[in-house]
């Protein structure tokens, strides 16, 4: 075995905690997570089995913590994890989970398999076996501070056409804001509408923010590769901005991964709690309305409906605050027939939209979106997450549907009074 | 002899096997232990915890369609067993003569007779789906199909013994419940117990992001 299949080995070994271990102990094979999964459901492939996904972990829990697996690994090797399983297992693990965690919520027996799908990459990560557009995503990401090629430069030039768009001037640096707000490079890039939007909607409630020139990138693609030393880099560029400029609340951006990665997953990369609160832009427009600081002026009465981001919604726990919103501004708000935590994910998360060699698969279980969205009949599908509305777009094009896709805060700051 | 030997030292060994196994094997799984969650809670993980140990006994509307098959022979099987376990006349009388020192009340014959014939049913069915279904097929290693066959021996020996009029046939049925109780440890048989912890760690995760899961 090769030192760095060694090393990936032990990794996967560090990755077995408690719950894994309870996790491979109760599972009794009875395949319900295959049905909760887009993957299996769309291509009725049986490898896309979410357990199925996690066997180079469970050979490691096997050979570790039971007798049967103990034994059996004095006498042959067949159970021991070798670089052939990373290198078959690659696909499963990046190309075919969406880490969406819809598997997770319907085990009888409990099995949280997307925490066990996130952990296992770590270990793909340290083999190597890692999709060829996610590491360049996180190299660029290390290096130029995103994994879009987002620089500061662009930064700027984008402020400009905003600040010209909307007459206001987007706070940087300033210290003592309350407010820090950090974006998606996709939002910077293919949407600049949403930051407008925040300039438009922040100077209506008289909120105290800012941007940092240090920290504005809020995806992080470690996470999503399951290189976690990189995460930590990543989240700790945030935190460090955050804390020198003071602020009491980082606004997570309309981004799934990016909220779950600042949110739930940064202190434990850091290994401390912040100095500042995370609060997801949905939750704050949600506080601003509640407290009568964001006025609606109008309603739309066209027919929509919501796209639930897994790791805001399912993933996340922000399950109320579009809703509300929504509620305020569409007359026409109809829900899908899986919706709130039981969505269906658009087929993008987890990595899929970096991996370019997952294209095909994406779009083929982008069906099960399509078949949600003919159900209903609506032409308007409104979310929360950047990477969730360019993969929407794709796939509706791709099918030739008559769907526009608008984001929720966008919406809200159309209807501002 | 051999009635003396599996009614005796052999009880009393696999017995000590079964409870030693599994206090291990949930030993390890503690030992391994679960990192402190930095991330500030929304919600109350004792309460999800909780709420979710019981409500993932519960069926799922999300995969009712497709995984009715699985569900209603899940719900057959174990209810069916549990009635069987507890409540059956001989065991009771089991337990009160060589663990408990007393007895509780009973099934009825006819009961009795529902019970197994529930549980059969669900056992088949669970074992014919699995080998028929292409992901369970994928999934199932020997040792999935060796606890089923073991529960279904025990089972069907326990109703060839069930007039009590044949001694052997008692033994049989004793010495097949000792063999799963030897090989119960070691096997997803554990899910038992261990279904406790995961549902008890997803539902205390899950309420801390404030998910209701």
């Amino acid at each position: 075995m090769s030192e760095r299949i060694e090393r990936a080995r032990e990794e996967m070994s560090k990755q077995v905690d408690g719950k894994v271990a309870a996790y491979f102990s109760s599972c009794v094979r009875c395949g319900l997570c295959a049905e909760a999964c887009h993957f299996h459901v769309e291509t009725n492939d049986p490898r896309f089995a979410p357990i199925y996904k996690l066997e180079p972990m469970r050979k490691v829990w096997r050979r570790e913590q039971t007798l049967g697996g103990r034994l059996s690994g004095f006498f042959s090797s067949r159970d021991e994890l070798r670089e052939e399983d990373f290198a078959e297992w690659e696909e499963l693990v990046y190309d075919s989970c969406n880490l969406c965690g819809r598997c997770s919520m319907v085990c009888p027996l409990g099995i949280d398999l997307a925490y066990m799908l996130r952990r296992q990459r770590s270990a793909f990560a340290v083999a190597g076996y890692v999709p060829e557009g996610m590491r360049t995503a996180l190299q660029r990401t290390l290096e130029l501070g995103s994994p879009m090629g987002v620089s500061l430069k662009t930064i700027d030039a984008t402020l400009e056409q905003v600040e010209k768009r909307c007459g206001l001037k987007v706070p940087v640096d300033r210290k003592g804001a309350e407010y820090m707000t950090i974006f998606s490079s996709m939002e910077v890039v293919n949407f600049p509408e949403y930051i407008e939007s925040l300039a438009l909607i922040f100077d209506a409630a008289g909120l105290s923010w800012t941007l940092s020139s240090r920290a504005f990138e809020a995806t992080n693609a470690g996470i999503q590769v399951g290189d976690n030393a990189a995460a930590r880099e990543i989240v700790e560029r945030i935190v460090s901005a955050a804390e020198e400029l003071g602020v009491r609340y980082v606004i997570s951006p309309e981004c799934g991964h990016a909220y779950t990665a600042i949110r739930w997953e940064g202190p434990n990369l850091i290994g401390r709690p912040y100095r500042f609160e995370v609060v997801h832009i949905l939750e704050l427009l949600d506080r601003l309305q509640r407290d009568g600081r964001l006025q609606i002026g109008s309603r739309s009465d066209r027919p929509m409906t919501l796209h639930d981001p897994c790791q805001i919604v399912r993933r996340g726990g922000v399950v109320d605050p579009p809703r509300h919103l929504l509620a305020a501004v569409a007359s026409g708000f109809v829900e899908m027939r899986d919706h709130g935590t039981m969505n269906w994910c658009c087929g993008g998360g987890g990595g899929v939209s970096a991996n370019e060699r997952a294209e095909q698969l994406r779009l083929r279980v982008f069906k099960r979106k399509k078949r949600q969205l003919d159900e209903l009949g609506v032409d308007t599908l409104v979310t929360a997450c950047a990477n969730c509305r360019i993969v929407l777009e794709e796939g509706l094009e791709h099918y030739e549907m008559d769907t526009e896709v608008i984001s929720l805060t966008e919406l809200i700051a159309v209807h501002l009074k | 002899m051999i009635g003396a030997f599996i009614d005796g030292p052999l009880w009393y060994f696999s017995l000590t096997v079964f409870l030693l196994g599994v206090a291990w094997r949930l030993a390890g799984i503690v030992r391994r232990g679960v990192a402190a969650d930095l991330a500030p809670a929304r919600g109350d993980a004792a309460r999800g915890a909780l709420r979710t140990i019981f409500t993932r006994a519960l069926p799922r509307r999300p995969v009712l369609h497709g995984g009715r098959v699985q569900m209603i022979a899940g719900y057959l099987f174990h209810l069916g067993l549990l009635v069987l376990l507890l409540f059956a006349q001989p065991h009771v009388d089991f337990y009160a003569e060589r663990i408990a020192g007393f007895g509780w009340s009973t099934l009825p014959h006819w009961g009795f007779i529902l019970a197994s014939e529930i549980a059969f049913a669900g056992l088949i069915l669970l074992w014919i789906y699995r080998v028929m279904n292409p992901v369970t097929r994928l999934l199932s290693g020997f040792g999935d199909h060796v606890a089923s066959l073991l529960v279904f021996m025990v089972m069907f020996s326990g109703c060839l013994a069930l007039g009590q009029s044949h001694e052997a046939l008692r033994l049989l049925h004793l010495f097949l419940a000792e063999l799963l109780l030897l090989y119960f440890p070691f096997s997803s048989l554990m899910h038992t117990f261990t279904f406790v912890l995961s549902r008890g760690y997803t539902g205390a995760a899950m309420a801390r992001k404030g998910v209701n899961a």
